[in-house]
């Protein structure tokens, strides 16, 4: 594929924006300012970056307890998203929501699903609303390998697949469901393979290859439009950090980090970009640091935020 | 004796039960992975290598691994079974309500489901999601026993005798209270160790604990609320209030006997919950006290609980969605002095 070059630098500059983001606030919460629990997705930036590429302004995107990296890639911005981590009243959900919930729907995103595969049935429904109002609108919904075993993940997918919805099952395959890798609770540990016998397309993709994602979920998105869904890509990637705050992650092998953290999708898409002849390690850098000023001023302000008040607890309960 | 928090209570309880019964086993999920974690709270960690086969780790399939565990009682065994985080019994509850919960009945007593199902509840931070209260959705189910330990002492005791009842037996613990120091350590955590006797012990599940006497007012409480019951008592001694106080630990079928003879006592009753108001276990508790001992109170039964609203994230709300000794030591205050 012959990529623009803005658009390319476009996509390098959000998977620096979401390890850097990441990596700030894995410090934050090591430092003792940031509240609550973290669930991380360094590694899988091309994963989120990819997909939400493929997608317009009106489509949507589901997420889960690990939503910071499909967040930063719908549109969120780096402030709404700090504040909101601090529990700001300023962040993306006034604060009540956290880190395992951050979401804009005014952006296209729902608030993160926290309880696992339980924003699989609820994208489908999404899909039905926009077939039945014929919008042309498309949800990617994503989730991880350790959903599938849920049944909301089959119920949910089977009826997407009878009606045909404009949903894209997104499942990001990183081996390891918590601590629990693939092999010990998957008799066919290859994902895509459901789709098949719930009668639509499965695909598996190198999930750490950012323009594979996003070819593949380009050409699903324009499946799901043209009335061809729903479309399950099966995006194979690997998380650089704990499962969530306290993880040393001793269950995983060292042969295996390795191997994976070799294929970081990050280093594999500067070398790629390097080698195109339009683009210098200059043009890199200087995105890099753009991304850590973002960042740094992010912080600064997010620690001014301002929170809510008491008043505010019994607010939002109703519409 | 030795000084024990409840994750190692629980352990100790597990590892005495398994080596007494050979049908007792563990289900769920991470619970026994090398190099992982026993379970999301440590429970059962190091057991894999102890007892090979029976540390059975599942997918993340609540609802199928609850279903296991009941079809698995039927026939004899003595499942112990978790979800990592309360909420995630939502999913669970058809197996554990429409199953285990009726099989008795339905067979006209011919089926016993003798399974354990063991789960975290409380804000800790987390948000919506991972932090209700779910003592409420269950204590209202006929054919389940409902308990909410509050110290490592009953904890192990009341696991035990958990395992050996022939009945479903949910088994709530608090976040917050499986230790208040290292690697448990959250913001907010109280100490719940307890000196635990060598030899084995069971603690009764249907049998409510005087933590506190006192002859002004019956303070009620389970998990964290016993905590921030006595609290909450020993700022009201300052001021020349003498609170009872009761941790009720047996959440279906409440003990009457205990509960009513304070309040034969004292005449007036304050009851903790963590979770929203309405609808909760106090409201049960409370209707409960008017109907057998309306005649002593003094004054009408005072509930403390959280709002009726989704737990919040931000640690200002949450911290105020979570009943303090403050709010508790008020409440009994204004029930005293009017
Ligand atoms: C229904 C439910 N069960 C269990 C959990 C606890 N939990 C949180 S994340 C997780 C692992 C999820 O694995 P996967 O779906 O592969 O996503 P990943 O963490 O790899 O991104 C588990 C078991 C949960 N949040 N919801
Ligand atoms: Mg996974």
């Amino acid at each position: 594929m012959n990529l623009d070059r803005d658009f390319v630098l476009g996509l390098y500059r959000k998977l620096v924006l979401i390890r850097e983001f990441e990596e700030r606030v894995k410090f934050l919460f090591l430092e003792g300012t940031m509240p609550g629990t973290i669930h991380q997705c360094q590694g899988q930036e091309a994963t989120a970056v990819g997909v939400c590429a493929a997608l317009g302004a009106s489509d949507y995107i589901t997420s889960t307890f690990r939503g910071h990296g499909h967040a930063l890639a719908k549109g969120l911005s780096v402030q709404e998203m700090l504040d909101e981590l601090f529990g700001a009243s300023t962040g993306c959900c006034k604060g009540k929501g956290g880190s395992m919930h951050v979401g804009n729907m005014a952006k296209g995103m729902v608030p993160g699903i926290a309880i696992v595969a339980g924003g699989i049935p609820l994208a489908a429904g999404m899909a039905l609303a926009f077939k039945m109002r014929k919008t042309g609108q498309v949800v990617a919904c994503f989730f991880g390998d350790g959903a599938v075993a849920e049944g909301a993940f089959h119920e949910g997918v089977n009826m997407a697949a009878i009606w045909d919805l404009p949903v894209i099952f997104v499942c990001e395959n990183n081996l390891y469901g918590a601590s629990t890798r693939i092999d010990k609770v998957m008799k066919n540990p290859k994902v895509s393979d459901r789709a098949a016998s719930y009668g639509f397309r499965g695909e598996t993709v190198d999930g750490n290859d950012v323009i594979a994602v996003y070819e593949a979920a380009t050409k699903a998105a324009a499946e799901c439009r043209a009335g061809k869904g729903p479309v399950l890509l099966e995006l194979l990637t690997y998380r650089r950090t704990g499962h969530s705050r306290r993880d040393a992650c001793h269950y995983q092998a060292k042969t295996e980090k390795e191997a994976w953290f070799s294929r970081d999708p990050i280093d594999r898409f500067a070398t790629q970009l390097l080698g195109r002849g339009d683009i210098a390690i200059a043009d890199l850098e200087a995105i890099k640091a753009a991304v850590e000023k973002e960042i740094e001023d992010g912080v600064v302000n997010a620690k001014q935020a301002p929170h809510p008040t008491l008043a505010d607890l019994t607010t939002d309960v109703l519409a | 004796m030795k000084r024990q928090g409840i994750a190692e209570a629980l352990r100790d309880a597990i590892t005495e039960e398994m080596t007494r019964d050979p049908s007792v086993f563990c289900i769920g999920e991470d619970i026994g992975v090398p190099g992982g974690w026993g379970g999301a709270f440590t429970v059962t960690l190091g057991l894999s290598e102890k007892f090979p086969g029976r540390i059975i780790d599942t997918p993340i399939a609540e609802l199928g691994f609850t279903g296991i565990a009941v079809g698995a009682a039927m026939m004899g065994m003595r499942p112990i079974a978790d979800v990592q985080y309360g909420d995630f019994l939502f999913l669970a509850s058809d197996q554990l309500i429409n199953n285990a919960a009726k099989m008795r009945y339905m067979s006209g007593g011919a089926i016993t489901v003798p399974m354990v199902m063991r789960a975290p509840v409380g804000a800790t931070g987390r948000g919506s999601q991972h932090a209700q209260s779910m003592e409420r959705y269950f204590t209202g189910v006929p054919g389940l026993k409902v308990v909410a330990v509050s110290n490592a002492y009953d904890a192990k005791g009341m696991l035990k005798a958990a395992v050996r009842d022939d009945n479903p037996v949910l088994f709530f613990e608090h976040k917050l209270l499986y230790g208040s120091k290292g690697a448990r350590a959250e913001p907010g955590a109280v100490d719940a160790t307890s000196e635990i006797p060598e030899g084995d012990y069971t603690v009764p599940l249907d049998k409510a604990a005087v933590r506190r006497e006192g002859n002004d007012v019956t303070l009620l409480g389970w998990l964290l609320m016993a905590h921030n019951s006595l609290a909450a008592a020993g700022t009201l001694g300052g001021e020349g209030i003498d609170a009872e106080v009761i941790d009720v630990r047996s959440l279906s079928p409440f003990d009457y006997e205990t509960i009513g003879a304070s309040v034969r006592k004292t005449g007036r009753v304050v009851i903790a919950e963590e979770g929203p108001k309405t609808g909760g276990v106090s409201a049960e508790l409370a209707a409960g006290i008017a109907e057998r001992f309306g005649k002593f109170l003094k004054e009408p039964v005072v509930r403390v609980a959280s709002a009726d609203v989704p737990v919040p994230f931000t640690p200002i709300l949450e911290n105020d969605y979570r009943p303090d000794a403050a709010k508790i030591a008020a409440a009994a205050r204004k029930l005293i002095k009017g």
